[in-house]
């Protein structure tokens, strides 16, 4: 970072167009990301929240506009030069090596993220270990560490799949649902420890995370972006997008949630 | 004779039975994605075969024009007893396994071919070419031809159409086709998807086979036969794109013009060229010229 | 938690059990009978190509044409003993090695973006375009080939009695020396990354990682592989021909790599020498049963041990390896 009076926006997202065909996936969407955030995106699915986190790890090229990471414009970069710039993400199906164990999980993270040129440097020398011991132990995974991915539920992979893009210490954090297939009294329990997690590293790390529960949004996100068709319908307050008239007939339904304990159930999700 | 038909000539001769065997090859691929190295074997199965019924055949004195229908039942003999044998009792033992994995199987299974061959016909040559005189030449355009070669083209043009039409007209064919497209699909609409590869399966046995039979009395038949077959069908069907009828077609007749410009025109080019186009395919349309299949590259 | 890993601690150590497997097959060799010796030369220069292909499974693809390499190899050492004088043992390795290496690595880019039949498909079809051309090269002896005589080693010739013990040694040395190494590449950042990669690739490039960096660099170290185990067989057989780079040959190599499994570079070599111990008293006793016998037997190490030869060590007690990828997708 070189401005140190004006508080460049981490992640500058401006103008993006992206279409399927006859389906509008990103309109005209501009998002800054300022330094420290935890930017929620909700929408319904197919309003193009994917779409803008494809777009800016590059998975996806918009097909105008353009996408600025610290002032630097990474449009037309692949999604490894990208992260090698300071941007990670976990994905809503877990991605992990099924059949190595967890702490390899996060060791071949951390070495791939090192950019792979040593041939012959132990992958399991011990200060890698320690460091990935250290991550894991964040995230309370470190009794699982000699664990095959592939025996572990559907939770622990979740936090695990988070943990590995925490590896390189990036600047900017993509969660895609972070919180979709855990069971509804684990969700606040994961996002604790994602959040307890994140805070924990060495940089101040930006975060961005899709979500369809408002409960969770309403708790941890500190500005809330909504999507409907491509495009971005209100930008602000968590509150105040969640009740925002627009974003309610597009995303949220109608009626405001009742506050019952037990009443942290899935028809009070955004899906449509 | 000018150079060109005789190029010409030589090569759609060639490229009839190696149409016939591609076909094979690329039925069993289509429809159990399975890349089967021993499908030579079963050619050389098929010659062996062939040559065995045509000798025994002819020794009762008969026409050896009937040597043609010998070889034809020897195919169907070989398809009857070889395919569920291996289908059922190996094959089927690494269905779901991954696609590389079951390609070594079926090289596990070349190799014990080799020496079941070795055992049950020895390992001298045998010969049947009285069979391949037997319909003498026959005048066309002013030219003349070996009436048996015409009839290799007849039978490869025949199981091609033969096979299109029972792929697209038939109600099985329908059936085929959907278990090529998705196998749990199809079963899950109450196809019995262990019927359909049974019968796929057969069928590329019955084709190699024939392949073998019919061009047995052009050839001595000798232990290593399959090797040099398995290697120029698989450059067919990678060159057709593999799991496609017309591409086992086009991809046999580059290679067998190839084969007969190469044998012509530049001698030294007439092993590598092949290879060489299925190089070049494989790197700028690696799903072959006739796509039915995406390949996997990133 | 570390000390559960089966993994030597350090370089040294693994250099000093290099030096001791050295050590330990020179005195093999001094007291085994020669047709031991010259059998286990041959079949650890094939050896070397299986180590190649280890190497490259271990990132998910299988080559289905070493025979390329092994090919190139053995051409560029004979053509240098027979045309450029050269006659060390050593050096001549070293040129097959190098050559080798030079002529895959143009392919390396191109061949690493493609997987499964493709890339096999693909290397078998290299290899074959180098048999084709080989046949039929007049001034490379065609389809007969040509003969080498025997190597010197540090401008010394074999001794009379004991004439295989040169080749022996040479061997013996690179055998030590490439195992090692390659374990060592194993055990590396890389050899984790290959791990990975064949795991999960999308995954690899989203944490920063080029895959088809990685898998371009293990076509390139097996080609070095090969090269060498092609220049130590010429020398070995005194003789090379085409059949080096032809299909068979390359399935064999694939055979020993299947049937030895992923995991230990030491199954490679010892599967190897087996096929080779088979094959040899095969071809005088049982010529037409052979085959049959290999072929059952990658079945049967296919249907039942899916991770080679290797993975019984692994279910000893006091080898608790860490987790590794199992080969061909999902284990039985």
């Amino acid at each position: 970072m070189n401005a140190p009076t004006t508080r460049q926006p981490v992640l500058s997202a401006q103008g993006l167009q992206r279409s399927f065909g006859a389906v509008v996936a990103a309109a005209d969407v501009c998002i800054d990301i300022q330094q420290g955030e935890r930017l929620c995106l909700i929408g319904s699915n197919g309003a193009g929240k994917t779409t803008f986190v494809n777009m800016i790890t590059g998975y996806l090229k918009p097909t105008a506009g353009r996408i600025l990471l610290a002032g630097e414009d990474i449009t037309q970069r692949s999604p490894r030069e990208i992260t090698l710039k300071g941007v990670a993400r976990s994905f809503q199906i877990p991605q992990l090596y099924l059949h190595m164990s967890v702490l390899d999980n996060v060791l071949a993270a951390w070495h791939a993220n090192q950019g792979s040129r040593h041939f012959l440097r132990p992958a399991h020398d011990a200060d890698s270990v320690a460091r990935s011991m250290d991550l894991l132990e964040r995230f309370g995974l470190q009794s699982l560490a000699m664990q095959t991915v592939r025996e572990l539920p559907g939770g622990v992979r979740k936090l695990l799949d988070i943990a590995m893009a925490l590896t390189g210490q990036p600047k900017l954090l993509l969660l895609d649902e972070p919180t979709s297939g855990v069971s509804a009294d684990e969700k606040y329990a994961t996002m604790d420890t994602v959040v307890q997690a994140i805070e924990r590293s060495q940089e101040q790390v930006s975060v961005v995370f899709v979500e369809h529960d408002m409960d969770i949004v309403r708790r941890y996100a500190s500005r809330v972006a909504a999507f409907y068709s491509g495009r971005v319908i209100a930008d602000g307050q968590a509150e105040q997008v969640i009740t925002d008239p627009e974003v309610q007939r597009h995303v949220t339904g109608l009626a405001p949630a009742s506050r019952s304990p037990s009443a942290h159930s899935a028809h009070r999700e955004a899906t449509v | 004779m000018s150079l060109l038909q005789t190029i010409l000539f030589d090569g759609i001769t060639y490229a009839s039975w190696l149409f016939v065997v591609a076909l094979g090859l690329t039925l069993v691929f289509g429809v159990l994605k399975i890349l089967n190295i021993a499908h030579g074997s079963f050619y050389a199965i098929g010659a062996y075969a062939g040559a065995s019924l045509v000798g025994w055949v002819l020794s009762m004195k008969v026409s050896p024009a009937l040597g043609v229908v010998a070889l034809v039942m020897a195919a169907v003999g070989v398809a009857a007893l070889v395919a569920p044998l291996t289908e059922r009792g190996l094959l089927r033992m690494f269905y779901g396994r991954d696609e590389v994995l079951l390609v070594l199987v079926t090289y596990a299974m070349f190799l014990m071919l080799e020496d079941v061959m070795k055992m049950i016909w020895g390992v001298n040559p045998y010969y049947v070419s009285d069979t391949y005189q037997a319909f003498g030449n026959i005048e066309l355009g002013g030219l003349s031809y070996v009436t048996y070669d015409i009839l290799l083209i007849g039978v490869a043009l025949l199981c091609g159409l033969l096979t299109w039409w029972v792929l697209n007209r038939t109600r099985t064919g329908k059936i085929v086709t959907a278990v090529i497209h998705s196998p749990e699909v199809a079963s899950s609409m109450g196809v019995r998807i262990s019927h359909v590869y049974a019968g796929a399966f057969t069928a590329g046995v019955f084709l190699a086979a024939l392949g073998g039979a019919l061009t047995a009395p052009m050839i001595s038949v000798q232990p290593g036969l399959s090797v040099g077959v398995i290697i120029t069908s698989f450059a067919v069907v990678i060159i057709g794109g593999l799991g496609s009828i017309e591409g086992a077609a086009i991809g046999a007749l580059v290679v067998g013009l190839a084969r007969a410009a190469s044998v012509h025109l530049w001698p030294p080019a007439e092993l590598f060229s092949i290879y060489v186009v299925m190089a070049v395919i494989l790197v700028f349309k690696p799903e072959g010229l006739f796509q039915r299949i995406q390949a996997r590259k990133i | 938690m570390p000390s559960l890993y089966f993994v030597p601690q350090s370089a040294t150590r693994l250099m000093t059990l290099g030096l001791l497997g050295f050590v330990g097959l020179m005195l093999f060799g001094y007291f085994s009978p020669k047709w031991v010796v010259s059998l286990a030369t041959l079949s650890l220069a094939n050896g070397l190509v299986s180590l190649g292909i280890l190497i490259m499974m271990r990132s998910g693809v299988v080559p289905f044409g070493q025979g390329l390499v092994f090919a190139a190899g053995g051409y560029a050492a004979a053509l240098a003993f027979n045309h450029l004088g050269v006659r060390d043992a050593l050096l001549l390795c070293l040129l097959g090695g190098v050559a080798a290496l030079l002529v895959a690595a143009p392919f390396a880019p191109l061949l690493a973006r493609y997987r499964g039949i493709f890339f096999a498909m693909l290397t078998l079809a290299l290899s074959m375009v180098m048999y084709g051309v080989l046949m039929k090269s007049e001034s490379l002896g065609g389809s007969d080939g040509f003969n080498v005589s025997r190597p010197t080693l540090f401008g010394m010739l074999a001794p009379e009695s004991r004439p295989e013990l040169l080749l022996w040694s040479v061997t013996a040395f690179f055998t030590c020396l490439l195992a090692s190494l390659v374990r060592l590449y194993c055990n590396s950042s890389r050899g984790l990354l290959s791990l990975a990669v064949r795991e999960n690739e999308l995954r690899v490039e989203y944490l920063g990682s080029s895959v088809v960096n990685v898998v371009a660099w293990n076509y390139v170290l097996a080609a070095f592989l090969g090269g060498v185990g092609g220049a130590l067989s010429v020398l070995a057989l005194g003789h090379i021909e085409p059949n080096f780079s032809y299909w068979t040959t390359s399935g064999e190599f694939v055979f020993v790599a299947i049937l030895a499994g992923q995991h230990s570079v030491l199954a490679i070599l010892a599967s190897s020498f087996l096929l080779e111990l088979v094959r040899s008293f095969s071809s005088s006793y049982f010529p037409n049963t052979w085959q049959f016998s290999l072929g059952l037997f990658l079945l049967l190490v296919i249907r039942f041990l899916p991770d080679g030869l290797g993975s019984l060590a692994q279910k000893l007690p006091m080898r608790r390896a860490r987790p590794v990828p199992p080969l061909g997708g999902t284990a039985p």
